[in-house]
This record gives structure tokens, sequence and C-alpha cells, in this order.
């Protein structure tokens, strides 16, 4: 498996080499102008010169990409002019938030999607087949924005259950310290269950709305791959031998579906974590999506290149954690790797 | 890892994380709701150093609030019974007494004043940082010389506590200049020990940390969503602050903002929506307090260089086809104060801003069109800054609604915020909605940035018009020589002159807006349009 992680990585290189030269050229073919944002109200022409040499943007392209670069292979992701923060910590404080709020939306889509696509699929045309296909058409249909601040109404305003939509933490608490950025974790780790539980009610209406808004292709997937391995011959073997209907529907079925569920679960995961941006503003939430779209509004190279790259980065990854998934739940897979 | 030891280990992992998840419970972190007051605005700062390149304007708050001036204003109760600085009062702060002559201002320090490290305040960190103000380029020193403030030379420590600024000439505006956010006063020491070779003046040290000796200190910041501040105990340039810790959070969303604040959650939610206003004062669980912004006005500017703008007839007839009572109803929600529909094109008085004689008319419009040589209209473009969206994009649908009467067919150009800077630069939008307001609130000061033939970038018409600039020139000297018909002369003068030539329409004055729970008292309009927390009080 050493091996196959390798070869992965080393074809991940020209890809990211590729990321890192678009981003590039992308952010400076944007339309907004940092110099003339930066200098403020007030300036003069001679001012937004002067911030534009501060800057180095008075240097040709090649130059800029070359210190770019330079500075990339240090480490050093540039400085956000938006928050003032050096790119790289942004990035390092964000992208757990974000991804905890995703993992956690993951887990409630998949906790409805996958027991309501099998059981769509062992009894097609059934009412929780017609159900299934509802509640996966009006999750994806509903925009998360509405949803979200839809719960916040309800939730919140109205019946006063959930705590008030201001991040990661009731501001009454501070955040346990810092092991993985992950509060759940690092407040069970420090074992301050009073965080914990503060944490978790503050997570649990965005990963909710996420959660709703990524049911559907889920649902979908496990119905259709449910059914197409439901009408193979093993299965029917397995009935004939006369096992029980959840012991071939559990052990035989699901785990030989799984596959394009797996693959799907990648999918959604990756694109929620860009695309949560939404749910991010609705719950005032700190995380990477929001952050990258403000420093685009303000034409802010440095954190949008590094936002990119992050993200280019962890595709790379979950593809190959997908694909090392692949080999366990399928021997097929690997041998043929 | 084989296959079925996967898949056991996963249902494994599975079975801890539900039993190992209700952990130990801590004693109760009792932080008394009482002493913290908790406020939400959209966005938060990105430097806390108002001298910095590009600190946004949640960051001159922090500044405001966490450094000293030599003096600042007095308080009054405007007819509302709403609090606000008065423009003609000065306080002390860090200078407990000043005394000014023809050539030069002496100011007396306090003798007690330190910094937040307990480092005593002395001259010569004031004129460090009078220094710095003058020469870190950009927005600070432009903002200096707004008051005659340009030299280093200018600024001399006499002794300890005694410093001295030397006139480089009259002007009405220094003393008014010294009270702005700007001529903050920084601890030279400590910033000295961060400066390097490539910043001189210690900007990236200041941007994360204070360096002064305000009522506050900031104790944490989390970029775009969270600013925590205790108060200073040893605070000597003022009363102590009521309030013991200041909890700053950003709200993106405007709902929610609103939700906090009428669920109780906030105790006091800054520059909200006009709709929502609108909303919170009819429901009346909280209080809301609404103040115009001075010195501030909505425009339409008509570029004046290049047709058809150029011909004043036009620009008449785009001033009388304008729906301003629809802007003012739609846009605004009614909370704005309007600049329209006086009896005339005669100044009323000295105040500015104040409502010129042109109204929605039509038939009016037409024929000043049919004059200027335009009675089948022409083509346009209308523009305006996408950061401004909700207010902008009412007011441009109106305005272009309007226009297509008198036959004029716009297209509205919606510029992004990094964008429309560059582009109010070139002078080259035919028309353009926009917002202008100055800190100083004088009438000289804003026709001198927005209509003088210097074309300042508020110019944004290029408006060029030689009896203009003698008009505010003939002010400016007036207010420094004391000469009061003088003054009136010229102001009235360049205000009749605005009207009539009309190269910027005024739209409206807009207000800003503020709800507070109703143990929250002490708030005061201040004309950076920043909240000061040394005055509130939470019962």
């Amino acid at each position: 498996m050493g091996n196959l992680v390798l070869k992965r990585l080393l074809v991940a290189v020209p890809s990211l080499v590729g990321v890192v030269i678009v981003t590039f050229l992308l952010t400076r073919a944007l339309p907004g102008d940092p110099a003339a944002y930066f200098a403020g109200p007030a300036a003069t022409k001679e001012a937004i010169e002067q911030i534009r040499v501060k800057l180095g943007l008075d240097q040709p392209l090649i130059i800029q990409f070359g210190r770019y670069v330079a500075d990339l292979v240090r480490g050093d992701l540039g400085i956000s002019l938006t928050t003032g923060q050096p790119v790289i910590s942004e990035i390092r404080t964000r992208l757990p938030a974000s991804a905890e709020l995703t993992l956690l939306g993951l887990l409630v889509s998949v906790s409805i999607a996958v027991p309501l696509g099998i059981f769509a699929a062992t009894r097609p045309g059934s009412l929780i087949d017609h159900m299934c296909r509802v509640v996966a058409s009006a999750g994806v249909s509903l925009p998360v924005f509405f949803t979200g601040l839809m719960l916040v109404y309800v939730f919140y305003y109205l019946l006063g259950w959930a705590p008030a939509p201001l991040g990661r933490l009731d501001i009454f608490y501070s955040p346990p310290p810092h092991f993985t950025g992950f509060y759940l974790i690092d407040s069970a780790i420090a074992g301050n269950g009073e965080v914990f539980l503060a944490s978790l009610k503050q997570l649990i209406l965005p990963a909710l709305t996420l959660g709703i808004f990524s049911l559907a292709p889920i649902a979908r997937m496990t119905r259709a791959s449910m059914l197409a391995v439901l009408s193979s011959d093993f299965i029917r073997t397995a009935r004939a031998s006369g096992l029980s209907p959840f012991t071939i529907t559990v052990t035989y079925a699901f785990r030989n579906a799984m596959l394009p569920v797996v693959t799907t679960l990648g999918m959604v995961f990756s694109f929620l974590l860009g695309a949560n941006v939404l749910v991010e503003k609705v719950f005032a939430w700190p995380g990477i999506g929001s952050f990258a779209v403000e420093a685009l509004i303000a034409s802010d190279f440095a954190p949008v290149q590094g936002f990119v790259l992050t993200m280019a980065m962890m595709y790379v990854a979950l593809n190959l954690m997908i694909d090392i998934l692949y080999g366990l739940i399928d021997p097929r897979v690997r041998l043929e790797s | 890892m084989k296959r079925r030891e996967f898949l056991k280990s996963m249902t494994a992992v599975a079975a801890t994380g539900i039993v190992s998840a209700p952990a130990v419970w801590s004693p109760a972190k009792a932080q008394s709701r009482k002493e913290t007051l908790l406020f939400v605005t959209e966005s938060g700062p990105n430097n806390f150093d108002i001298h910095g390149v590009g600190t946004n304007r949640p960051g001159y708050e922090v500044s405001w609030n966490c450094y000293d001036r030599l003096l600042s204003h007095a308080v009054k109760t405007l007819p509302d019974g709403t609090l606000s600085y008065d423009r003609d009062k000065f306080t002390p702060e860090l200078a407990e007494e000043w005394k000014a002559d023809e050539t030069s201002i002496t100011f007396k320090l306090r003798k007690n004043a330190t910094f937040h490290d307990g480092t005593p305040v002395t001259a010569k960190d004031v004129k460090w940082s009078f220094d710095r103000a003058v020469s870190v380029g950009g927005f600070p020193t432009f903002q200096m010389k707004a008051g005659s403030l340009e030299k280093p030379e200018q600024f001399v420590a006499v002794d300890a506590h005694t410093f001295r600024i030397d006139l480089i000439r009259k002007d009405k505006l220094t003393i008014p200049d010294l009270a702005v956010v700007v001529p903050a006063i920084y601890h030279s020491e400590l910033v000295k020990k961060h400066a390097t070779a490539k910043d001189p003046w210690g900007l990236d040290y200041t941007k994360t940390n204070i360096a002064g000796g305000g009522a506050y200190k900031v104790t944490s910041w989390q970029a775009g969503s969270e600013v925590v501040y205790e108060r200073n105990e040893n605070w000597k340039s003022g009363p102590l602050p009521k309030i013991r810790r200041i909890v700053w959070r950003m709200v993106p969303s405007a709902g929610n903002r609103r939700a906090l604040i009428e669920r109780g959650d906030a105790d006091l939610s800054f520059d909200l929506p006009n709709k929502d206003f609108v909303e919170l004062k009819q429901v009346g669980k909280v209080n809301v307090i609404s103040n115009p912004i001075g010195n501030g006005i909505w425009y339409l500017g008509l570029n004046c260089k290049n047709p058809p703008f150029n011909n004043a007839k036009v620009r008449q007839a785009v001033a009388y086809a304008v729906p301003y009572q629809k802007i003012m109803d739609a846009a605004m929600f009614g909370v704005a104060k309007p600049m329209f529909g006086d009896k005339d094109n005669v100044a009323n008085g000295l105040a500015w801003p104040q409502p010129h004689g042109y109204s929605t008319d039509i038939a009016k419009a037409k024929a000043l069109m049919a004059e200027a040589g335009f009675p089948n209209g022409f083509q346009t473009t209308l523009s305006f800054d996408l950061g401004f969206v909700v207010t902008g994009e009412p007011i441009c649908v109106l305005l272009q609604e309007s226009l297509a009467q008198i036959g004029i067919k716009t297209t509205i150009n919606k510029i992004p915020g990094a964008n429309w800077r560059n582009e109010l630069l070139k002078k080259e939008m035919p028309m353009i909605v926009n917002f202008f307001s100055g800190w100083l609130d004088y009438p000289e000061y804003f026709f001198f940035w927005c209509y003088h033939g210097q074309n300042a970038v508020f110019n944004t018409m290029s408006y060029q018009d030689k009896e203009m600039d003698s008009f505010i020139d003939g002010a400016r000297t007036a207010a420094a020589d004391n000469d009061a018909a003088g003054y009136a002369k010229n102001v009235t003068g360049f205000i009749n002159k605005a009207f009539a030539d009309v190269p910027r329409i005024p739209l409206f004055q807009p207000h800003l807006n503020v709800a507070l729970q109703k143990n929250v008292s002490g708030y005061r309009y201040w004309f950076h349009r920043q909240l000061d927390y040394r005055s509130l009080v939470k019962a």
C-alpha cells in the first residue's frame, strides 16, 4: 500500500504545480485593483502608486510570480490585507472550523440518506420510496441560505431552543486548548464537557442545514447502487439459501453497494467544504469559504491563492483516501491496481 | 490492513465515539453578563492602527477606543433627546489645557497619564506620533493636511509635559483636526523597538498590537469574527468607563443581527439597515436611535467634463426628473433627511447639508431637455458601487425608470467594491450614485473636497468653475480670520452656485441607526460613525 500512496502522491505533483500557476494568473486577471482599494477613499493617484510599490504590484508579473513561489517554498502564503493576518494562520484556524461543520453535516446527511436509500431500494415504488424521492428533491432544491435562515427563525427566534447563531461558541465560553482545531474533539480531549456541549449546540443547526442540502446525491446513489446489487445472482442465491432479509440487505447487499456511495461521499464532502460559504455567512461561522469570498471581493490576492491551493491539496488527499478505502472495501480493486 | 479488520475497526470507532461523548463536567465558568456588553455589527477590523495601510472603518473604532488624543469633543443633547458629540466644544483628553496664539498652539499634558504598560506619556511620544501621522503617507497624512498639519518641524516637545504645534498658516480646522481619529498618541519607545529598516514607523507591530493608553485594551482578536476588550483601570484622560468588558461579534447576516437583538442575546446592534430600524421601532421591544450623518449626502453625480452633462441645462433637467420621494420611501424606508423640495434654489442660512429647490417635475425636465438641444434624449450609463448595493441598487432602478420618461435611456453599471475607487479616479463615468461624508462638519470643508477646481477624488464630477473656487477659498480665509460677514457671503455664494449648476444632485442625508436593549444607555453619535464604548452604561 505504501507504494500505491507514493505513486499517487507523485502523480499529484504536476496538478499542484498547475494549480499554483493558474491561480496566480487568474487572481492577476481579476478586475479590481488592490492598490486602489487599500489606499483608502481619499487616495490620490500618487498615494495609490505608493501603495502599489509597497505591495510589490509594480513589478513585472514574472518577478511577482518568482517571489510568490519563493515564499511558497518557505511555507509563507503571504498576508491577507482584508483581515491583516498571515494567510497560513488564517487557514490553520479556519479550515478546522469548516471541516468540523462539514463532517458533522455529512454525518447527519449519511445517517438519514443511507437508511432512506436502502429502504427505498428494498421496496421500490412503495411509500418510503416516494418519500425518499420527495426528501431528496426538496433538499437539493432549497438553497442553503434559505434552509439556514428558516431553521434560525424557527429554532432560535420563535422557539428559543437553539443558541444564538454566533459562530462556534457562545461568548461566555473560551475555546478549548488547540489540539486538532475541532472544538468537539479538543474539548473531549481536555475533558471539558461543558464546552463540548456548547460547541455541539452551536453546530446542530448549521450541520442540519448542510445535511439537508447534501441528502439528495447520497440517498439517490445508495438507492441506485442497492437496486443493482439486489438484482444480482449472489443475492438470489442468498435468498434461496433462506438467509434472513436483514443479513441479505446489510451484510451482503449493502457492503457490495458501498463503493459508489463512498465515491459520492468524497465528492459531496469536498464540494461542501468549498461551497458552504452561505451557511458560514448565515451562522457567522469563521470558516474558510467566507474568508475566501471576502478576499475575492476586495481583490486580495494572497488569501485567494492560498485558499485554492489548500483546496487542491485537500482534493488530492481526499481522492487518495477514497482510493485506499476502495481497496479495503473491495479487494478486487486492490488487485487490479 | 485487511478488509474484515477495517470494517470491524470502523464499527469499534463508531461505538467508542458514542460512549465517550458526554465527557466530564467542569465547574461553570462564571463570567457575569452584567459587566460585559455584547454588540454585533456586520464586519470587523483588519488593522488596529489607523496609520496602517488600508485600515478599514471598524479598525478606526478600535483606534478610537484604545488610543487617546490630545483633545476630544463635549457632548450635547439633540432636539430629539439623543446624545451627540458637540462640534463646537472641545474637552481635554490627554492635554489638560491648551493655549493658542497667532503662530502656535501650546498643550499642557496630564502628568499622571500612562500607556497600557505603565510607562508615563510624555511630549516626546506626542511629537513622535504626530511625526508618524504626517510621514507615513496615505489616509493619515491626508487627514492631517486637512488641518494644516503637514511637516514634522511643526511639532515641538518643549519639555516632558509641554507640547507645541507651530502653525504654517491660520486655519480654523487645525483644532478640530486634532480631535479626529488620526492624531492618536502612540507609545513611541514600544513601537520603535519593533520598527525595522523596511518599516521605520513600526506599522507591522501596531497592526495587531495596541501601543496606546486609551480607555480600553484589546484582549483577544479573531479576525472576521470577534474582538474582546478589557477596560483600562488606570485610565486618567476621562471618567472611568462603566463597562468592564466589551465583546464585539461580527454577524454578516442582517437578519440574524436583528434576531439577536430582539431575542436579547446582543446588548447593542450597530449600524442597522433602515428596514430593520423601522420595524424594530414599531415593535418597541428595544430602544432604537437614529441620527443624520453629519456632512454626509447621497447624490447623483453628473460628469461635467464630457457631453451631454457639460451642459448645465441637461443637469437641471435631470434634477427635475429625479423621483426624490420614491427614493426616500422605497430605498430608505423613510429614514433619511430629504435634500430636495425647498421653495427655491437660494441658500437658507449657512447650515450644510440643506435642501435644494428641485423636485420631481417631468414637464419642466422635458422642457429643459428640449432647450438644451436634446428633445429626444440620449443614451448613457448609470454606475454604482456594489459594496453599497442595498442602497445603491434601488436608487438606480428608480432613477432609470424616471429618466426614461424624459428620453434618457440608462444602462445600470454595477461596479465591484474593489474596482469602484479606481473608476472614480478615472472620472470617466457619466452618471454615478455615490455617498460622501466629511469628518469635519463644516460647509467649506465639504465644498473644498467635492466642488473645488483642485479636482480632488471626491469631486467625482470633475466640476471646474472659477467663481465657485473663489467662493470656497474666500470662505476658508474668512473662517481663519474670524470674519463672520465675509464667511456668510461666501458660504451662501457657493451653496447658491452648487444649486444653480447642479454638477451633483443631492438626494438625501442618510442616518446612522443603532438598536440597544432597554437597560443600555449612554450611546453617543460621533462624526466618525463608529461606536464609542466609553460612555455606554448597562444597568
